[in-house]
């Protein structure tokens, strides 16, 4: 029996396999698919201190090996997930980690204040990397100084494992993830979408609402697995690596690049049960090259 | 019915016309209920061009062969691949997804309209709603007589009255400017509509003037189908709805036509 166990900070997952904020709802809609516990965790939809619309339909376009969404941070605020969604979800046997947004540093203190109560939710993922929303989102993960100054500000009224997620959109990554981690984030999961667009060839107009979307899927993955392993040489504390991830294989990467946990995505929409067949695999891998703890994977690329 | 991810036997692929082919796909398993406006999420097995899944409204269901006919339609890459696909291939699909048409009631009077691919949970909710044919009327638009599939195993279940844009059959025009829909649409006091969104809302804007009860399934493009991309949202009198998981199927009086 391999053990797949991997501690962030102070939580340990039964194994490195999450599903990412957005892809899979608050865990119900996916739950037909597969047996939710064997995941190592889920990190719910991106959630705001109140409801948003998000943006115009058209939100979603088909790009090769991969798909630009402009859904901006569409959800029903925190206090509907608080009421009504959290004593659905909160006694699933693995862990519910809750994505963080908001449009100005007291936004996400206030949210995160409130998601501090929750006993069943050990850890936040502050998302300071939405491309999709006109104020705060990315806007806050582009430079060290307003990372920083979310990160602090949330760190002071949050006590559990805080997890930040970092935006590809920016010039050196691994300055981000030190500038957070020196405020005291326990991890950093990264990437979210890159910021992309398309365009119609015969009515010249833009395919989004919003002209410009994220891009997730496949065709992100080696830029993805790249910051992995900068950030992963830049910080001391744990990496959560995402992007493109499809199957066991992808996961395996990502974690010798340095990552001690992956989250799957955009996989979920071409397949829900893709995240229990990457659990599998990993098991597999390791049995085949002989790896008792997924531990000794993490970090281990051989340059 | 819980959804699945299952890996279907493509039993039969049968071109109807030039753009639109018929597939007979085959569980592994026994499947039960499934309704007219539901749909299935198919896996395009190709290359990097066509990522996502491509969802099809079911035409038809067999629960003894367990069996589901597609009616499939070229309109892009993805459609065009599907419709390549030849018998004994496996073809993965998710299903049974969204909310169906609502079903009539014994005494309900009936309007049913098809234009183009929507013509499949049309004739599929013909089949099944169980009135008497009398009750039952349908009408289908295309654009001119080679693309009309041949319905002629559907003639039982009810009236059928065609329209094609250029006059090749039935009347010239829209379904809008047939005389069923033009003229003696206070016969009727159901319409369930689906085909071109253009068609809908000329029909669903008609209902709701008329104030008769009208159930229209949109086609918004989706990424999951299961309602956790909320891709596929249209933005209705309650707000952004996922066509996936609250619709396919709205009645218009929820929509802001």
């Amino acid at each position: 029996m391999v053990n797949l166990e991997i501690k962030i900070h102070e939580l340990v997952f039964k194994n490195p396999v999450l599903t990412a904020s957005g892809t899979c709802g608050f865990g119900e809609e996916i739950a037909d698919f597969m047996d939710l516990s064997l995941l190592g965790g889920l990190v719910v939809k991106g959630t705001t201190l109140k409801h948003r619309e998000g943006n115009a339909y058209p939100r979603m376009a088909e790009t090769p090996s991969g798909m630009l969404n402009a859904v901006g941070l569409q959800n029903k605020g925190v206090d509907n997930f608080i009421s009504n969604i959290y004593p659905r979800i909160k006694d699933l046997d693995t862990h519910i980690i809750v994505n963080v947004n908001g449009s100005t540093i007291d936004e996400y203190v206030a949210l995160t204040e409130r998601l501090n109560e929750l006993d069943k939710i050990p850890a936040i993922e502050l998302n300071i990397s939405c491309p999709n929303v006109k104020e705060g989102g990315m806007a806050f993960g582009i430079s060290c100084v307003s990372a920083e100054a979310v990160v602090k500000a949330v760190r002071k009224v949050y006590s559990k494992t805080l997890i930040v997620k970092l935006s590809p959109n920016v010039t050196n990554i691994a300055d981000i993830a030190k500038a957070v981690e020196g405020q005291g984030a326990d991890s950093v999961s990264l990437i979210n979408t890159l910021l992309a667009m398309a365009v119609n060839a015969e009515t010249r107009k833009p395919v989004l609402s919003t002209i410009t979307g994220g891009l997730s899927g496949p065709a992100i993955k080696p830029i993805a697995l790249r910051m992995v392993w900068q950030v992963y040489n830049a910080v001391k504390i744990p990496v959560i690596g995402m992007g493109g991830i499809m199957n066991a294989t992808d996961a395996i990467e990502f974690m010798i690049a340095g990552a001690s946990a992956v989250q799957v995505g955009t996989a979920i929409f071409i397949d829900p049960t893709i995240p229990v067949q990457i659990i599998d695999g990993i098991a597999s891998y390791m049995e085949r090259h002989k790896i008792q703890s997924i531990n000794e994977i993490i970090g281990s690329l051989q340059c | 019915m819980k959804k699945t991810v299952t890996d279907f036997l493509l039993v039969e692929n049968k071109q109807l016309n030039k753009d639109n082919f018929q597939l007979l796909l085959q569980s592994p398993q026994p499947f039960s209920d499934i309704y007219p406006g539901q749909f299935i999420n198919v896996e395009i097995k190709e290359a990097t061009e066509i990522f996502l899944r491509r969802p099809f409204s079911v035409l038809d269901v067999d629960y003894n062969q367990q069996t589901i006919t597609l009616l499939v339609k070229i309109l892009g890459r993805g459609s065009k691949k599907l419709t390549e696909a030849i018998a004994g291939q496996t073809i993965n699909a998710i299903f049974p997804l969204g909310k169906s048409f609502t079903l009539p009631d014994k005494s309900d009077r009936i309007l049913l309209i098809g234009g183009g691919s929507g013509v499949a949970p049309i004739l599929f909710l013909a089949k099944i709603c169980g009135l008497n044919p009398s009750n039952v009327n349908v009408l289908i638009g295309a654009r001119s007589a080679s693309d009309h599939i041949d319905v002629s195993s559907y003639l039982n279940f009810g009236q059928f009255f065609f329209t094609t844009e250029d006059g090749s059959l039935g009347e010239k025009g829209y379904v809008t400017n047939h005389p069923v829909f033009c003229e003696q649409l206070n016969k009727f006091n159901k319409i369930y509509t689906c085909g071109p969104d253009l068609m809908m809302k000329a029909i669903g804007r008609t209902a709701i003037k008329k104030n008769i009860f009208c159930e229209v399934s949109l086609e918004n493009m989706m990424a999951c189908g299961f309602g956790v991309c909320l891709c596929c949202v249209e933005d209705t009198k309650t707000g952004h709805k996922c066509v996936c998981t609250d619709g396919p199927v709205f009645n218009v009086n929820d929509l802001k036509w």
